[in-house]
């Protein structure tokens, strides 16, 4: 990489954010849908949850709740492999990890539009 | 591009192995951390899978949750808890390195400002509980 | 009565040679000295051709960098107790080229230091005759933490960014930039904006963290470097969503 303007900081700060929602959020949502309900703790009916799931406001929360930490996952996971010495294949690391998140991005919206 | 400069002739260049992180505690809590990103992409991506099995009917959603019943979903789930409160706390504790609080002069301890996270972390997620198992 | 020894194994390298190689020297183990004691105690009195770094022994001159057991440490400040009954390694500092035994090349390091312009920077000079310029507890206090490097690379040492992309600036030279863009005499913030948030600037830092551990002077680079992320963040979408200017 050579020294001069840069987009980084539009990456770093997606994936601040990114972090925060998932520090904040994803906790109890992956106890939630990944214990408790499947093991039976708690139980939500279907209609509740559709209700929910229907309503604006929750779209766009399962928005910022979905699409932000991919993109904390993005840059993370593209300067590990970086640091794991794949630090000359930075060009194409960074299309394959910002572009996953786009595509994730794109099928979230396409999920909570269809709903 | 890894090179700053051409080497000199006579000097001894080292290279960092790629297996650096295991050599210091620190590097391998570092990786540790950062892999926490993986298990919050595979839940988000499950999570908007859930989502989608919700909107596709009832038969669609139970299906679903009884796919998440077997032994294998239940114990990567509870790995992926820990990778995901691991992610919480290192980030907490890297907001009071990273967030400067001032109040008129004085700058707030990074530990109240650490603590002020965890406060709201509480809140966030008992409300949550609260909206989606109490309320009907 | 024979005195108790330690043994260290330091790195011996010659110019032209293919590789590094370890020679291992027995040394009085002595409860109040350091590895630069150690040092110098094989140089005086068993290895003249030993070479190696140091001025001070005191902790504040930062020349006597070095790796002992693996941990970038100033080797005057590292004792021989606390490594007992040892063996010691006793490398040259990491992630950067040899020249000989334990002497490693500054080039680079000098070369970034001087790039982040770390001096006060004004864009008009007060004139003597308007006195001096003031600075109240708080405002030195805003930067005094990231005044304190001694800029004896352990940081550098420690950064395996550094190690892997040596284009990086380092943790030491934005924590400079850092401090004069914090003291309330400075105005050169805009001109080292470019330099700090440029492609091998903060941005290729993963906030590992290391370098905030092995400082011997507290200095936290690793809060430096991401507040100045920040500060950077900011200033991006400042440019991008006013790009007509109107900042400081």
């Amino acid at each position: 990489m050579s020294p001069g303007k840069t987009i980084e900081p539009l990456w770093w700060s997606l994936f601040s954010a990114g972090g925060v929602v998932a520090a904040f959020l994803v906790p109890v949502h992956l106890f939630l849908f990944g214990l408790a309900i499947p093991l039976g703790w708690v139980s939500v009916s279907h209609a509740r949850l559709l209700a929910l799931v229907g309503h604006p406001v929750v779209k766009l929360y399962l928005f910022v709740l979905i699409a932000l930490p991919l993109y904390h996952w993005a840059h993370r996971f593209r300067f590990v492999l970086e640091d794991l010495g794949l630090h000359g294949l930075r060009r194409p690391l960074a299309v394959l990890c910002y572009g996953s998140a786009i595509v994730g991005t794109v099928a979230t919206v396409w999920v909570l539009i269809r709903i | 591009m890894s090179e700053a400069r051409p080497a000199r002739p006579g000097l001894y260049y080292p290279k960092l192995p790629a297996t650096w992180w295991l050599k210091r505690p620190g590097y391998v809590r570092f990786m540790l951390r950062e892999v926490t990103s993986v298990f919050v992409a595979i839940f988000v991506v499950e999570l908007l899978v859930i989502v989608h099995k919700i909107g596709q009917g009832p038969q669609a959603f139970a299906d679903m949750m009884a796919r998440l019943q077997s032994t294998g979903c239940i114990v990567f789930h509870v790995v992926a808890l820990a990778f995901v409160v691991y992610h919480t706390i290192t980030w907490f504790q890297a907001t009071g390195v990273v967030q400067v609080v001032r109040v008129g002069d004085r700058q707030v301890p990074p530990a109240l400002v650490v603590a002020g996270n965890y406060v709201a972390w509480v809140v966030v997620t008992l409300f949550i509980l609260y909206w989606l198992l109490v309320r009907s | 009565m024979t005195e108790e020894t330690i043994t260290l194994e330091v790195t011996r390298y010659q110019p032209g040679d293919r590789e590094p190689r370890t020679e291992s020297f027995s040394v009085p183990y002595r409860k109040d000295w350091v590895v630069l004691d150690a040092l110098n105690h094989i140089k005086d009195r068993v290895d003249g051709s030993l070479t190696y770094r140091w001025s001070c022994r005191m902790g504040v001159c930062g020349s006597c960098g070095m790796m002992v057991n693996g941990v970038p440490k100033l080797t005057c400040s590292a004792f021989l107790r606390d490594y007992h009954p040892g063996p010691i390694r006793v490398e040259p500092l990491a992630n950067f080229p040899v020249i000989r035994d334990l002497v490693v090349a500054l080039d680079d390091f000098l070369e970034k230091l001087r790039r982040v312009k770390p001096w006060l920077i004004r864009e008009t000079e007060k004139p003597v005759a308007e006195g001096e310029y003031r600075q109240t507890p708080a405002q030195l206090d805003a930067y005094k933490q990231f005044s304190m490097c001694i800029n004896c690379m352990l940081c550098y040492a420690a950064c395996p960014v550094y190690g892997l992309a040596p284009a990086f600036i380092g943790p030491a030279a934005i924590a400079l930039a850092y401090r004069y863009n914090l003291d309330s005499r400075d105005e050169g913030y805009r001109v080292r904006e470019p330099i700090v948030s440029d492609s091998v600037g903060v941005w290729e830092c993963t906030f590992v963290g290391e370098c905030s551990v092995v400082c011997p002077k507290g200095v936290d680079p690793a809060a430096a470097i991401q507040r100045s992320k920040v500060a950077g963040a900011k200033d991006w979408a400042m440019s991008v969503l006013m790009p007509w200017g109107g900042r400081k």
